[in-house]
């Protein structure tokens, strides 16, 4: 797992880059960042009762455009780990299966999400099903392909020690091909995951009347910068903790890795 | 002790065995034949690429034979219009180890019968753990394989096999990766689990001391193509601990074979010479 050896490191690092931004931007107005929401009026904007553009911790917009978001992404999120894990794992587990569907997903894939986003406003109904079929789409593809190299990576060994030990297909199934390919599972989950935020907020732009990242092209497009930062923070925190609640679950998951890990 | 299995009688009969029969053929096993007395510790020597796990996989069902036939309690289970399917009566022990990480010592234990329905968990867990503690391994079995050292994990696999109480037990080199003296802590443990239960076994190695400190039969096997070059009865008691490898029979035995194993042991290296230099 990827931890940061020094935490205190790790806020130095955010400490300087906020430092930065306030040099740049507020005191010395340097070149064009000029342009830019100063890093005092922005974090004034967000911790203010009464903000001049509408948007801070304390409106019920702010809550709004984060709930939005954060149910499209949940929601196309578990389709795609359910379907895609399933897809992969059956492409794994049957040669017929992996030849007939594995050349479809390597013409589909590398097609980027922005392309499908006039088909998914035509064939979807709505304005909410596109955003969430687009922000499905992108995750759905790294988790099958994820998933089938995660079947692939398990070493024949142990389906040879589970044929000899008496397994059923169903039972080499549960406990040699699922649990053996989860630790490429959760590499492709966390590749889905920020895919997911990714092309959300393309399709909140393209198509959306809430969430944040319709949010940040509204601000964008009314001069609002400081709440257009406010917005990127936000999803640059979500965006974060959704990674981190992917890791989680992983090391919960995953004991035996872990434990093994951490050396004897 | 005295109670001998009747069960687990192999015969190894012309068994042939030749890899890409259309193009450019290897020749990996010819004309083998070998009778196996049901209980009897069965050891395997040879050079490297000699064919001795082929001839492991032909019975366990993962390989299948180009001639003769194999019997298993005189059941015709392997021959070339006969693929054999691997099962439980002939377990395997894996050169580098099979059990699943992702287990923990005690699931890899029990899986077997309870993989087949043969047994309820709890009840071949309690099996598990006299097993387990009988060759030294109590209180490990809610850790996982990842934190076991070698040999630990070699006793856990050879735990996992036996509870099935298979026909035969197959044993692929598996102490090859230990260092010397967990290498004997290990053999030692196998034989008390032997001399517990008495069932045929099926060894492999290169190792001419721990073939002679385990078997019962020390069949020593030729270079590419692999034939029999010579079996060999080791008539030493049991119950055996290492202070019989200092003993006059016990060096008697292993220099023969070490005699009858070098020239071919020379072959191979002069073959693989001669592989590399084309």
């Amino acid at each position: 797992m990827l931890r940061s050896p020094r935490p205190y490191l790790g806020f130095l690092g955010i400490g300087t880059f906020f430092l930065a931004w306030y040099v740049l931007v507020d005191a010395t107005h340097f070149w064009r960042f000029r342009e830019l929401p100063g890093f005092v009026s922005s974090v004034r904007e967000w911790v203010n009762p009464n903000p001049v553009y509408g948007i801070s911790l304390f409106t019920s917009d702010y809550y709004l455009h984060i709930w939005s978001s954060l149910y499209r992404v949940f929601g196309a999120f578990a389709v795609a780990t359910l379907l895609g894990t399933t897809i992969g794992i059956l492409m794994g587990w049957s040669r017929i299966f992996c030849g007939l569907t594995f050349p479809i997903l390597e013409l589909l894939r590398p097609i980027p999400i922005l392309a499908w986003i006039p088909l998914a406003i035509i064939l979807l109904p709505g304005r909410e099903l596109p955003i969430i079929g687009l922000t499905f789409l992108a995750a759905f593809f790294v988790t099958i392909l994820n998933t089938l190299l995660g079947v692939r990576s398990i070493d024949p060994v142990y389906f040879r020690a589970a044929r000899s030990l008496g397994f059923s297909e169903l039972g080499i199934l549960a406990h040699v091909i699922v649990p053996g390919a989860l630790p490429y599972i959760f590499v492709g989950l966390q590749i889905a995951m920020g895919a997911c935020w990714f092309s959300l907020v393309a399709a909140e732009i393209a198509s959306g009347q809430a969430g944040l990242g319709y949010e940040v092209w509204q601000a964008y497009y009314y001069v609002q910068f400081e709440t257009m930062v406010i917005i990127m923070a936000t999803l640059g925190f979500l965006g974060y903790v959704s990674s981190a609640l992917v890791r989680l679950v992983a090391r919960r998951l995953m004991r035996w890795r872990t434990r093994a890990l951490a050396g004897v | 002790m005295e109670a001998r299995t009747r069960s687990g009688s192999l015969s190894i009969r012309n068994v042939g065995k030749v890899y890409n029969p259309g193009g450019a053929k290897v020749v990996a096993l010819e004309d083998i034949s070998v009778e196996i007395r049901a209980g009897s510790f069965c050891v395997f020597v040879g050079p490297s690429g000699c064919g001795k796990t082929t001839l492991l996989n032909t019975v366990a069902g993962f390989d299948t034979v180009t001639a003769g036939e194999i019997y298993l309690d005189n059941v015709l289970l392997s021959a070339p219009e006969h693929a054999p399917q691997p099962g439980s009566d002939r377990i395997v022990v894996f050169q580098n180890g099979s059990l699943f990480p992702w287990k923990t010592v005690l699931w890899n234990a029990v899986c077997g019968p309870v993989q087949q329905g043969r047994m309820k968990y709890a009840e071949a867990a309690a099996h598990a753990r006299e097993l387990l503690a009988r060759v030294g391994l109590k209180g490990i079995e809610a850790q996982y394989p990842g934190e076991l050292s070698g040999g630990m994990k070699r006793r856990v696999e050879i735990v996992r096999a036996l509870i099935n109480e298979p026909k035969i037990l197959l044993l692929d080199e598996p102490f090859r990766a230990l260092d010397a003296l967990t290498k004997s802590v290990v053999q030692e443990y196998l034989l008390e689990l032997y001399d517990l239960v008495p069932r045929t076994v099926f060894f492999i190695t290169h190792d001419v001391e721990e073939a002679v400190f385990l078997a019962d039969t020390v069949i020593v096997m030729t270079t590419r193509p692999g034939r029999i070059l010579k079996i060999l009865n080791v008539d030493m008691e049991r119950p055996r601990t290492h202070r019989i490898l200092t003993s006059e029979r016990f060096l008697a035995i292993e220099n023969e074979i070490r005699a009858a194993i070098h020239d071919e042991a020379r072959k191979a290296f002069e073959a693989g010479e001669r592989e590399l230099a084309a």
